[in-house]
């Protein structure tokens, strides 16, 4: 308990740091750049310290579960030995964490508004939420399949930075051919799908399955499934585009 | 009052955000693995622990920073200051005339990624796996360099309007020359932080700045060109953690004597 207290207080200490930086930002530009009052101080300070305190059981609850259960899983379904469960687990993981992922919802709301003004659906509120929903399963499904993609690369030894780069040469050759009003949304998915309590769990899971199979490496081989879940959505969510305009 | 029922609120919806992930490894421990979870006490109070953490860090940030930040991307972008610190003399706005959006775009990207919770997370992780090799702290600096440049860049693509795909060719093209050349096991973490920087706190502050420019700069449109400074920061530090691992190899090859560079293994 004692132990909990002490690193909960460091912890503290650290997320104070990790924030100065913002409160510095915003305070010299709002001073000497542009010069306005700053209304409600006492609140701000106040917002501060709820900001503080947020991360630091975010970070104490991380060490506590997130990367434990992410490499129990990996450790155990390694054992276990079954390549059938660990794709399952992957792609679920995966498709799960972006189809309930906030910043998807606005993104896929936001860029539905962009495909009306392009004229590539209707005006209609049931046209819209149409195209939004099928933009988040693409991209719920392209996240499901990047983790299973990775999964699949630290299995067979495959070599990572081939796979990323040919990906995103199809990436630039798709954006060639697609409507220019789905590039800028289709870009900007591939960064917000990965999301902070799904970010540690795929982490631990990569490094847990690489530490626990013989001949990887857990730096070389373990990490690398971010950087699947942040390419796959772009890459959907162009030929979505494409396969919408040919219809 | 108030803040107290969106205290509430918030955390409420980050565990309702989480419930369903912890749901699922619960019942994939219990259905598929069949083996008791160890320590399974303590992975519950540490899932209350990210929830309540997550609700709280949001509701703060969107009590005081967010607002702030869009506030401030506003008032940079407005015609009003731009034409009061504007560099060039006669005619329309020039791109340098942009030069605090610019500036603020590459503090406020750099300084979120630093607090950025998913990035912390990673970082502890390799840390602990490279047995100390990658700093926690070193890295998230490499990061935010990226992150920083990155934003600052995409604002300048939205300014000048020249198309996206563009500078992402061109930043995959640097990713793939420096991946020959950086040491093998830094590749797969630079890879990753691309994709981790842009979670909770950037993404928001930064989707504000490139709407905001958007509408601003005559020409542009919020819809067509507001996008696509978040890919510009997942590009940006794969770049900068490659060469902070080309970094390390530099300084740790300046720092043996002359005599005993034939026992440097070779990278």
């Amino acid at each position: 308990m004692k132990n909990s207290l002490i690193a909960l207080s460091r912890d503290a200490l650290f997320s104070l740091r990790d924030l100065l930086p913002i409160v510095l930002v915003i305070g010299i530009f709002q001073i000497f750049v542009i010069r306005q009052p700053v209304s409600g101080f006492v609140s701000l300070i106040f917002g501060a310290l709820l900001v503080v305190v947020g991360l630091t059981f975010f970070i104490f609850g991380l060490r506590l579960a997130l990367f434990p259960i992410g490499e129990g899983l990996a450790h155990s379904l390694a054992r276990k030995g079954s390549a059938f469960w660990l794709f399952a687990f992957a792609f679920v993981l995966g498709f799960g964490s972006a189809i309930a992922e906030p910043a998807l919802l606005a993104v896929a709301a936001e860029a539905s508004k962009v495909a009306v003004d392009a004229g590539v659906i209707a005006a209609t509120e049931e046209a819209r939420s149409d195209y939004a929903s099928g933009l988040r399963l693409v991209v719920a499904f392209s996240v499901g399949v990047a983790l299973l993609i990775g999964v699949f690369r630290i299995l067979a030894n495959w070599s990572l930075p081939v796979m990323i780069i040919g990906g995103y040469i199809l990436v630039i050759l798709a954006t060639t051919v697609a409507p220019r009003e789905i590039v800028g949304v289709a870009y900007d998915l591939g960064g917000v799908t990965t999301s902070t309590v799904t970010v540690p769990l795929v982490t631990a899971l990569g490094v847990g399955l690489a530490s626990s199979l013989k001949g990887r490496n857990a730096m070389t081989d373990g990490f690398g499934l971010i950087a699947f879940a942040a390419m796959t959505p772009i890459l959907f969510v162009l030929l979505y585009g494409i396969i919408l305009e040919w219809t | 009052m108030d803040l107290i029922l969106d205290t509430l609120k918030f955390v409420g919806n980050s565990a309702i955000d989480v419930l369903p992930i912890a749901v699922f490894l619960f019942a994939f421990q219990l259905l598929v693995i069949r083996e008791r979870m160890p320590n399974f006490r303590q992975i519950v109070i540490g899932f209350v622990f990210v929830a309540v953490g997550l609700g709280l860090f949001l509701v703060g940030l969107e009590e005081t920073l967010f607002p702030l930040g869009r506030l401030m991307a506003q008032q940079l972008t407005a015609p009003e200051f731009l034409n009061a610190t504007r560099v060039s003399v006669v005619g329309a706005l020039d791109w340098q005339d942009y030069h605090w959006v610019y500036l603020f775009a590459a503090a406020i990207g750099f300084s979120t990624t630093l607090a950025e919770p998913a990035l912390m997370a990673v970082s502890i992780k390799a840390n602990a796996v490279s047995g100390g090799a990658v700093g926690v702290w070193a890295l998230r600096v490499a990061v935010a360099i990226g992150v920083g440049v990155g934003v600052s860049l995409g604002c300048y693509r939205i300014i000048s309007g020249l198309p996206l795909h563009h500078f992402i060719a061109a930043g995959y093209l640097v990713v793939i020359a420096q991946t020959t050349m950086a040491p093998k096991v830094i590749v797969p973490l630079a890879y990753d932080s691309g994709g981790v920087t842009t979670s909770t706190v950037t993404v928001p502050l930064i989707t504000a700045l490139g709407l905001g420019l958007a509408e601003a700069v005559p020409g542009r449109s919020a819809l067509l060109d507001g996008f696509g400074l978040v890919a510009f920061a997942s590009l940006f530090p794969i770049i900068s953690v490659l060469a902070y691992g080309q970094l390390a190899v530099l300084r740790a090859k300046k720092s043996e004597s002359p005599m005993n560079k034939e026992a440097l293994p070779e990278e």
